[in-house]
């Protein structure tokens, strides 16, 4: 079994607790707009790829175990990321378990769209979701992500059900995801499931530049990223709503 | 900071460095006068060091807490013909030289054309070392394999202990006339010899003590221009200082800083040694005044903080003496290398951050000064808002503090054969050198070029550069079967250059033991009193002669290349690979890619490259530790640069890892310049796989962004980081917080950036006091993004 990974970063200091090693996985059923990552969207098969993006779980782990002393002595882990972890859910699972097996602390960071009984079958070796939540109106995540959240926030229920540890991300697109109605329909999702953590992830333009260099059509031309008082004054209204809000990750 | 100390700084900081001669001219004068046949040399050395501290102009500022200046007012420097003598084109040079120049007037000069040069000429310690030197050793030195430490400066190298805070030199005067009582005429040859030591030991104490008394007289001409009342008793308070210190043990906070600064001008107007002088444990040494008169009500923390940032004033005023030619290169800094610790442990192994650990920090933040340098030591038993505070002023961009593991120190000083009460009350001093402080003389001898070693390899004994047969044959390229044999190659060439390097070593020792004993210095290094023994001829507890190994990251690559493309996967044949590098690359750019961007490399966790370090790392350790040196010690090995790694690399070709002609080497343990890809925890990883603890110090350079650090979890997840790489054992970890383009712009517009300290290696310098050459390898060292 092997996985495609676009990148492995370490020193990952943003994405979950201590000092971690995240891992990139390659693919995304998700096409949103603002995508930072589009690069990362495309799921390629094994044989397409370089030799050097595709891992066996054991291969995976070796670069895992390097970070250990970094990994224990802050108390971080392994995130995964991508794209969407989930997409090569049979990889993600041997890798979770082999993580767990060793006492690595496990982080996914995923767009929650994930198939129900895979989710179930890894489940039990996940510490901690990063869980992004764009859009709670149905139709307008279709338009902009390109499908539909039922899924999503059904799976998101299921994961809280099973006592996970969550911490909403929450990317703050302007024009998007920025509306009066979508805040208070997060705040409000999040108050019924009793999550409190939430991530604002404020829209960069750096990806432009990768989207002129993949020829990849961007959506976003001509749209403004806010100012830091603009996001803190949305970090503000999840404050104000009771919840642990942080800007960035 | 106050009025006070903000002028005080003003006046060291707008200072420009001066020579000087009135050291140089007070010592001729001596020795021209007294007939030298008559007096041991230890004692015309004391007798000498006396007059010049009774007879050079004292200078006592308006403002002052502190007092004592080598030279005539901050920044005007002396110079020691006695070692190295400059001639009239030599004054001129450093007149004239953009970087590192020291002002040079007409009188300077005419008193040097008139008196120094016709009396030193030929009788230098410069000149007797030359004479004594092999062929071979010259023709290697040429080459620019080595470099020679003493051939400008005396052997120093070392760091005041805890005993000089309680004990004034009267008590020294009791100490030598005991051991003078219990020479043994019977049973120790040497004990006629030892006599002239103690007594010339016992001529520096009065010579300091004078000194000290002189400046009462200064004072006193300062209370008469005064009016203020305020003023006049701050004066008085400092003369009945002085009628205690430094004769007597300070009984103050205030007295013990003005004890340690006379010991410290003794020991920089006696000789010129490396690394100037240094107190060592001072949040340790200073702790039981501070506490004491806290309790007492005689001391606030804010008076205690204003004396320290006087103090902390006096070093910034006095420049590293003028360096010429390679010893130039090799040090191109202002810096004198005083290396102030906080932090560690105690005597008994627990944590030893007190309230004046943190006060001391607050110093260093707030005064940001080139000198003294200063550096916190980590145990794995100081607590983490310690590191965190060290931390948050490394954010600021100033290259300070760097950061210790003390727990390793301690290590490596017991493998060194140390007593482990010895090893606790030490730390690191210069760049990053273990020693243990107050009794050990760890002189540092030389750096040695790794990748020069391998181009003489390559050339079967032959230096290209200089066009001499340097070293010893062994075998053409097309000989060597394996990459084994290439690498045993390497190793008998590294011994045959160590072995020149040690008897050189070995000779210069004793030029130093007969000609120039430093009677001052032996007085307050254990155990030059109670052996009788000069601190030159190896009269401290401990003798440790270092030869400072640098380009590791280079020369790791450069092996790796050769196993990787030649032997491995046969890329290229050992010839072609050759013939690319004598044409530096031209015509071969494809090659040089392939060498650059498809070749495992040194920094990035990877095992395949990082044991070629581990190997050149045995070579070196094997060739040099435990070698002896003719004070009862050993040699050792450190890994560290200063500014050697662009000397080195201006001597060398062309290298098998892409390294164009003339290019700077890695520096200290760091990776090749742009080589590391994986971030700063592979770095770590790959650093940590040298065995740190068989050495006596290795130097890592880190660059972050601002950014990095601009949270509190941020700053966390560092102090992690480091914690997560002294349990690896590392050393030693400095970090540069600043962004490329930052630089750049400092280089484009000196005149707006003169405050902009950088790291170099091992110490911070302005950055637009560095060469363009330095200025733009700080730029190239791999910078960690914010992720």
């Amino acid at each position: 079994m092997r996985g495609v990974i676009s990148n492995i970063q370490r020193f990952s200091i943003h994405d979950g607790p201590g000092i971690r090693l995240t891992v990139f996985f390659q693919g995304c059923p998700l096409d949103c707009w603002w995508c930072h990552n589009p690069e990362n969207i495309p799921y390629g098969s094994i044989e397409d790829c370089d030799l050097k993006t595709v891992y066996t779980p054991e291969q995976l782990m070796t670069e895992i175990r390097k970070e250990l002393v970094f990994i224990d002595e802050s108390g971080g882990g392994v995130t995964f990321s991508g794209g969407e972890p989930f997409m090569q859910g049979k990889f993600l699972a041997q890798v979770l378990s082999l993580c767990k097996a060793e006492e690595i602390h496990t982080t996914v960071d995923t767009s929650g769209y994930v198939n129900e009984d895979l989710l179930n079958s890894m489940i039990q070796n996940i510490d901690l979701f990063l869980y992004d939540i764009k859009i709670v109106d149905a139709d307008l995540h279709k338009k902009y992500t390109g499908i539909k959240n039922e899924v999503i926030i059904n799976n998101l229920q299921r994961i809280v059900e099973g006592s996970k540890k969550v911490i909403i991300r929450f990317p703050l697109i302007p024009e998007i995801t920025d509306t009066e109605q979508n805040i208070r329909d997060v705040i409000a999702l999040m108050k019924s499931l009793q999550l409190k953590d939430i991530n604002i992830l404020p829209y960069h333009r750096i990806a432009e530049k990768k989207y002129d260099k993949y020829g990849c059509f961007n959506r976003m031309k001509g749209i403004k990223q806010h100012t830091q008082e603009e996001v803190e004054k949305y970090e503000l209204c999840f404050k104000n709503a009771g919840l642990n809000a942080k800007i960035g990750g | 900071m106050n009025e006070r100390i903000e002028y005080l700084r003003d006046k060291s900081t707008f200072s420009e460095p001066y020579i000087t001669h009135q050291r140089a001219e007070l010592l001729t004068d001596f020795y021209m006068q007294s007939s030298e046949t008559e007096l041991s040399v230890p004692v015309s050395r004391a007798m000498a060091f006396k007059h010049v501290m009774e007879n050079k102009k004292i200078c006592v500022m308006r403002g002052e807490l502190i007092v004592g200046e080598r030279g005539k007012f901050p920044k005007s420097t002396p110079t020691y013909p006695e070692i190295c003598l400059h001639e009239l084109e030599d004054l001129q040079g450093l007149n004239d030289r953009e970087k590192q120049y020291f002002i040079v007037d007409e009188e300077t000069k005419k008193v040097y054309k008139e008196k120094i040069i016709p009396y030193w000429r030929g009788r230098t310690i410069r000149d007797r070392i030359m004479n004594e030197l092999s062929e071979e050793w010259k023709n290697a030195y040429a080459a620019g394999v080595f470099t020679e430490f003493q051939e400008q400066r005396a052997p120093g190298h070392t760091v005041l202990g805890k005993k000089m805070f309680s004990n004034g030199f009267n008590d020294l005067k009791n100490e030598i006339d005991e051991a003078i009582q219990n020479l043994d005429y019977q049973y120790d040859p040497k004990a006629l010899d030892k006599k002239e030591e103690l007594k010339a030991m016992k001529i520096a104490c009065d010579a300091i003590i004078a000194f000290a008394k002189r400046h009462i007289t200064k004072i006193e001409s300062r209370i008469n221009e005064e009016s203020d009342a305020a003023k006049i008793a701050e004066w008085e308070q400092m003369i009945e200082n002085l009628k205690v210190i430094p004769a007597e043990a300070p009984q103050t906070f205030w007295q013990a800083l003005q004890h340690y600064w006379f010991i410290h001008q003794g020991v920089i107007t006696e000789l010129n040694p490396w690394d100037s002088f240094n107190p060592g444990r001072l949040d340790q040494h200073l702790y039981p005044f501070y506490k004491r008169e806290l309790e007492a009500g005689s001391l606030t923390k804010e008076r205690a903080k204003e004396l320290l940032m006087a103090f902390w004033i006096k070093f910034n005023n006095h420049p590293a003496p003028p360096k010429m030619g390679v010893t130039l290169k090799e040090s191109s800094t202002y810096t004198d290398f005083s290396l102030i610790n906080v932090g560690g442990v105690l005597e008994d192994g627990s944590d030893a951050v007190n309230e004046l650990s943190y006060l001391i920090l607050d110093v260093i933040e707030e005064m940001r000064l080139l000198q003294p340098s200063s550096m916190v030591q980590l145990s794995k038993k100081n607590p983490d808002r310690f590191i965190k505070r060290a931390l948050k002023i490394i954010k600021t961009g100033f290259g300070q503090p760097s950061i210790f593991n003390t727990d390793a120190i301690i290590q490596e000083l017991l493998r060194q054969g140390k007593d482990i009460i010895d090893a606790r009350n030490g730390g690191a001093s210069g760049c990053v050198e273990a020693g243990a402080f107050g009794m050990e003389s760890y002189i540092l001898t030389g750096y040695f070029n790794l990748p020069k070693v391998l181009e003489v390899t390559l050339n079967n004994g032959f230096d290209p550069r200089t066009e001499k047969m340097i070293g010893i044959q062994t075998g053409d390229l097309n000989s060597f079967k394996t990459f084994e044999e290439f690498m045993n190659a390497y190793e008998k060439q590294l011994k045959h250059f160590i072995d020149i390097k040690v008897n050189g070593n070995n000779i210069i020792e004793r030029v130093y033991a007969k000609y120039m004993p430093a009677p001052f210095m032996s007085l307050v290094i254990d155990d030059c009193i109670k052996n009788g023994t000069d601190y030159n001829a190896g009269g401290a507890r401990y003798n440790t002669s270092y030869i400072q190994g640098v380009g590791l990251g280079s020369i790791t690559d450069e092996f790796t290349a050769i196993r990787y493309h030649v032997f491995d996967q046969r890329t290229f044949l050992f010839e072609e690979l050759k013939n690319a590098i004598d044409r530096n690359f031209e015509g071969f750019e494809n090659m040089r890619d392939v060498l650059i961007n498809k070749t495992p490399k040194y920094g990035n966790d990877d095992d395949y490259a990082d044991d070629q370090m581990r190997k050149v790392f045995e070579m070196y350790f094997n060739a040099v530790d435990g070698r002896p040196n003719t004070k009862g010690g050993y040699h050792r090995i450190n890994l560290l640069p200063t500014t050697s790694h662009m000397y080195f690399g201006s001597v060398l070709g062309a290298m098998p890892d892409g390294r164009k002609a003339g290019i700077p080497l890695s520096e200290g343990i760091s990776p090749v310049q742009g080589a590391d890809r994986n971030g700063p925890t592979s770095v770590l990883k790959s650093a940590a796989k040298i065995d740190h603890i068989r050495t006596g110090g290795t130097l890592l350079n880190q660059k972050f962004t601002p950014d990095f650090m601009s949270t509190e979890e941020g700053i966390d997840k560092v102090a992690r980081l480091i914690r997560s790489y002294f349990r690896l054992d590392g050393h030693h970890i400095q970090f540069n917080v600043l962004t490329a383009d930052m630089l750049r712009k400092a280089q484009e517009n000196p005149e707006e950036h003169k405050d902009l300290i950088v790291r170099v290696a091992g110490y911070s310098d302005y950055f637009v006091d560095l060469t363009e050459e330095l200025q733009n390898e700080i730029i190239r060292r791999t910078e960690h993004e914010k992720v």
